[in-house]
């Protein structure tokens, strides 16, 4: 009975990270309308941020967070400007296929860099054991790191006269403009929140297990899953569906094969899409 | 003459917003019924419940003896129910025939390509688009787009036409010439119901006028009836265009 | 339509590239042509979806996976003749896609996107699991399958000629469509959904056709396509990659024409074979591909051929 409830406990503690990961698309997504299929090679330059930073730097693994948010936040107003703001408010394709353009480079740059073959970041941190289940204190780590950074983008979102412009700019651009927001670059920093927090819950995820260049696309697909479940353009939703995804996975794998748990959030993704186009969570909009 | 359109007690409701309240309203065959009301009043809401892009709450739609409520939009269009829209919706990247073309395809006589194609010239030569049949529908000027409107609509060979300010916007000139335009479909037969903003023309243009405010119906009768009425009056309060429109018109 | 030039055309065309590597008897063209031809099949399809009708289908792949896998299950386990497996693999995904489209296509845009991806993703993963299917193995053909034809040797010439015949069919498909009251309500569609329902379009009912035909003839070419191969399994029929490299295509030569997509799987093609063979170019094959992508979406969005058509807008009359 307690092996269940480990099993969840710690779905709900990686599925945190996963809300992490989501709250950088879904933030994209409401705020300028694009979905950021680039989203999971930035979590893969976020797991090799942590490479970087451990082997070629021999820095402390934490000093990837910060270093990870800056970098992917200039690196996603970068971003912006080069595949994201020619293609706004034209039809979803181009900026679908605009981000995918980008995900396409990174990864093809990855792969000649790095090659596909996995690594492993191991980090130690103190365990607790609790009836002789151990809950591995990374995956505790993370899951706190990404509640405290998820604070602070709630923080920054509501408390703050940026937060306000970005706020703004989501709801309608035009009446923006013309209360004098300086829309573009809003448009440009919200880009950038959503590429650090996606590179920062790459970073986290890499702190707990092996990645490949390729890893992206599980993470982003889970990522599609979670901002299903939260609701397309609802970061707090996104934090309370990563924990769900999570806490499907935990409750899952004691019962099932795990070569089932992907056909589980696959099939989960279509039906909730078809079901719940505006996501289970998302009470804002009526 | 015999009844085209029975609106009968028909709402709805939007979130927290009563945009429409058990309003009934008909429309005969051959005739023009204006349908006007302040800002916010529900015009455009009453469209959309009557050609299916929303379901009333309430009530029933009749069209041509046939019960259409909650019927989807291309049903409807397919019955005879043609609509031109107040914000212009042109296929743009089509060009002013094939825009028409498709009106006349889908629409009432459900026309094979070749033989629409033909009604679609027609239409938009009658609307006066027949010099820019080629033109690309997005780069038409905004009298253009909305003589295309009318010219798809027409197309469809509808038994009523939906007008939903097909003069908003147009310069004084233009205005005439549309004027003219929607009493020419007329003289062809096809009834009318247009909501209307700019009053000279629908006093003028109306048979009967159906005054909508707060979602429900204010007054109804003749345009010089409904001018004279002081409920109309009062919701129109400060807006003395109405009085002077009644007057003006014949 | 035989009346038209265009049709004639298509035919030709088709004859040029079956008969020139069949009478020069040369392989490496063959099978150049062969990959060529795959890329026309799935770009002109999912132009269906993509540039007449306006939904953003990044899973058209999983057609082409799925015909390929009912084909093989037949052949091996029933010993159908792979034609008529090819067939039958056809008409099932189009009329599963008719069925599962009508609940999908409800969604509208990004969302019916996300959607596709999803659908392709769990397809994959069910037949990861699926053992009648052999699983994450796959099924291996035995060389006795391909008898019938009198040999390998003579089983790939065969697969490659109706696999070109399919192509040609697709061509032709889009040409159809496009010039047929069906294709005009697809392109209001595409144009302006609640306009199109309003005029009349049957959208709901359209669109899940649409769906459905796209799905036929890339489904029967998986089957064609995994026999020639002997061997189908769950990474290589659900390729999300291939899927998307289809629309980079379609978007290279230009979305909702008729040749733009064969135009774009062609260049392709070509410049993926030149990035491989060259040295220092053959780790960024992907990295190049991405960069053009990128270059087309901001700059050219309507590809070779709607850039062609603005230059000289006669040239839209004469190439439909």
């Amino acid at each position: 009975m307690f092996g269940i409830l480990a099993s969840v406990i710690d779905g709900i503690l990686v599925g945190a990270v996963y809300g992490l990961a989501a709250m950088g698309l879904t933030l994209i997504w409401g705020v300028m309308n694009v979905i950021n299929l680039a989203h999971g090679a930035i979590i893969v330059i976020g797991m090799f941020l942590l490479y970087i930073i451990v082997y070629s730097l021999g820095l402390h693994p934490y000093v990837a967070i910060p270093a990870m948010i800056v970098f992917g936040f200039l690196f996603g107003i970068v971003l912006y400007w080069i595949a994201v703001h020619r293609v706004i408010g034209q039809a979803e394709l181009m900026s679908l296929l605009s981000t995918f353009a980008v995900n396409m480079v990174l990864i093809g740059l990855g792969t000649a860099v790095w090659s596909t073959s996995p690594y492993n970041v191991p980090v130690s941190m103190p365990s607790i054991s609790l009836h002789g289940y151990t809950f591995t204190g990374t995956h505790i780590t993370a899951a706190i790191m990404a509640v405290v950074i998820a604070g602070l983008l709630y923080v920054l979102l509501y408390h703050t006269r940026i937060g306000k412009a970005v706020r703004a700019v989501a709801n309608n651009r035009e009446a923006a403009e013309l209360t004098g927001i300086p829309t573009t670059q809003v448009l440009a920093m919200a880009f950038g929140l959503g590429v650090a927090l996606a590179g920062v819950s790459g970073t986290l995820i890499a702190t707990l297990f092996p990645f490949t260049v390729l890893s992206g696309d599980a993470y982003q697909l889970k990522s599609f899953v979670v901002t299903v479940l939260g609701g397309l353009g609802n970061p707090a939703g996104a934090l309370l569906g990563g924990v769900a995804l999570g806490l499907i996975e935990g409750l899952a794998t004691p019962f099932m094969p795990v070569s089932w748990i992907p056909v589980v959030e696959f099939g989960l993704f279509v039906f909730c899409l078809i079901a719940f186009p505006r996501g289970i969570f998302s009470f804002t909009k009526a | 003459m015999s009844e085209l359109l029975v609106v009968n007690d028909i709402s709805k409701r939007f979130g927290g917003l009563q945009a429409v309240s058990h309003l009934s309203l008909t429309v005969n065959e051959g005739e023009i019924l204006g349908l006007i009301g302040p800002n916010g009043a529900g015009k455009s809401t009453v469209f959309n419940l009557i050609n299916g892009v929303y379901a009333p709450d309430t009530g029933s739609v009749e069209f041509a003896g046939q019960d259409i409520t909650g019927m989807p939009p291309h049903r409807v269009a397919r019955l005879g129910l043609a609509r031109a829209h107040q914000i212009v919706q042109p296929l743009g990247a089509l060009s002013v025939l094939e825009n028409c073309t498709v009106g006349a395809c889908f629409g009432r006589e459900n026309l094979p390509l070749a033989e629409a194609r033909e009604t679609a010239r027609e239409m938009a030569t009658k609307v006066g688009l027949g010099d820019r049949l080629d033109l690309i529908a997005s780069s038409l000027t905004t009298a253009g787009k909305k003589r295309l409107e009318l010219a798809r609509a027409l197309s469809a060979r509808p038994k009523l036409l939906l007008l939903d300010e097909v003069l908003a916007g147009l310069n004084p000139t233009e205005t005439e010439q549309m004027i003219a335009t929607v009493r020419q479909i007329r003289a062809s037969g096809i009834a009318i119901l247009m909501i209307e903003h700019i009053m000279r023309a629908v006093m003028s243009l109306s048979d009967r006028i159906v005054v909508l405010n707060l979602g429900a119906k204010l007054a109804e009768g003749t345009p010089q009836e409904v001018a004279e009425n002081p409920e109309v009056i009062t919701a129109y309060l400060g807006d003395s265009t109405i009085m002077q429109a009644a007057e003006a018109s014949p | 339509m035989w009346r038209r030039p265009f049709p004639w055309l298509i035919v030709v065309a088709a004859l040029l590239f079956a008969l020139v590597p069949y009478f020069t008897n040369d392989v490496g063209m063959r099978e150049s042509l062969l990959l060529a031809a795959i890329y026309i099949i799935l770009a002109s399809n999912l132009n269906l979806m993509i540039g007449y009708a306006g939904y953003v289908n990044f899973g058209n792949i999983v057609f082409f996976g799925l015909g390929g896998y009912i084909c093989l299950y037949l052949v091996t386990a029933w010993h159908v003749h792979v034609i008529v497996a090819a067939l039958i693999g056809g008409v099932a995904v189009s009329a599963v896609a008719l069925l599962f489209g009508t609940g999908i296509l409800r969604l509208r845009g990004a969302f019916f996107a996300l959607a596709t991806i999803g659908v392709n993703q769990a397809v994959q993963q069910l037949v990861v699991n699926f053992e009648p299917w052999g699983g994450a193995t796959g099924i291996y053909l035995s060389l006795d399958s391909y008898k019938p034809f009198g040999g390998p040797m003579q089983a790939l010439w065969w697969m490659y000629l109706l696999i070109v015949l399919l192509t040609a069919a697709s061509m032709l498909l889009s040409y159809v469509i496009k010039n047929s009251k069906f294709g005009l309500g697809l392109i209001a569609i595409g144009q302006n959904e609640d306009a199109a329902a309003v005029l009349g379009v049957p959208t709901a009912r359209y669109k899940a056709l649409v769906y459905s035909a796209s799905a036929f003839l890339p489904a029967m070419a998986g089957g064609l396509y995994f026999f020639k191969s002997g061997i189908i399994e769950p990474g290589a029929a659900f390729n999300l990659e291939q899927s998307i490299e289809a629309i980079v295509m379609l978007m290279l030569g230009g979305a909702g024409t008729i040749l733009g997509p064969a135009l774009g799987a062609v260049l392709y093609e070509e410049m993926r074979g030149i990035l491989l063979t060259t040295q220092y170019l053959s780790h960024f094959q992907l990295v190049i591909a991405g960069v053009l992508l990128l270059i087309i979406v901001q700059f050219v969005p309507g590809g070779l051929l709607g850039w062609l058509h603005r230059l000289w807008p006669r040239t839209r009359g004469w190439l439909q």
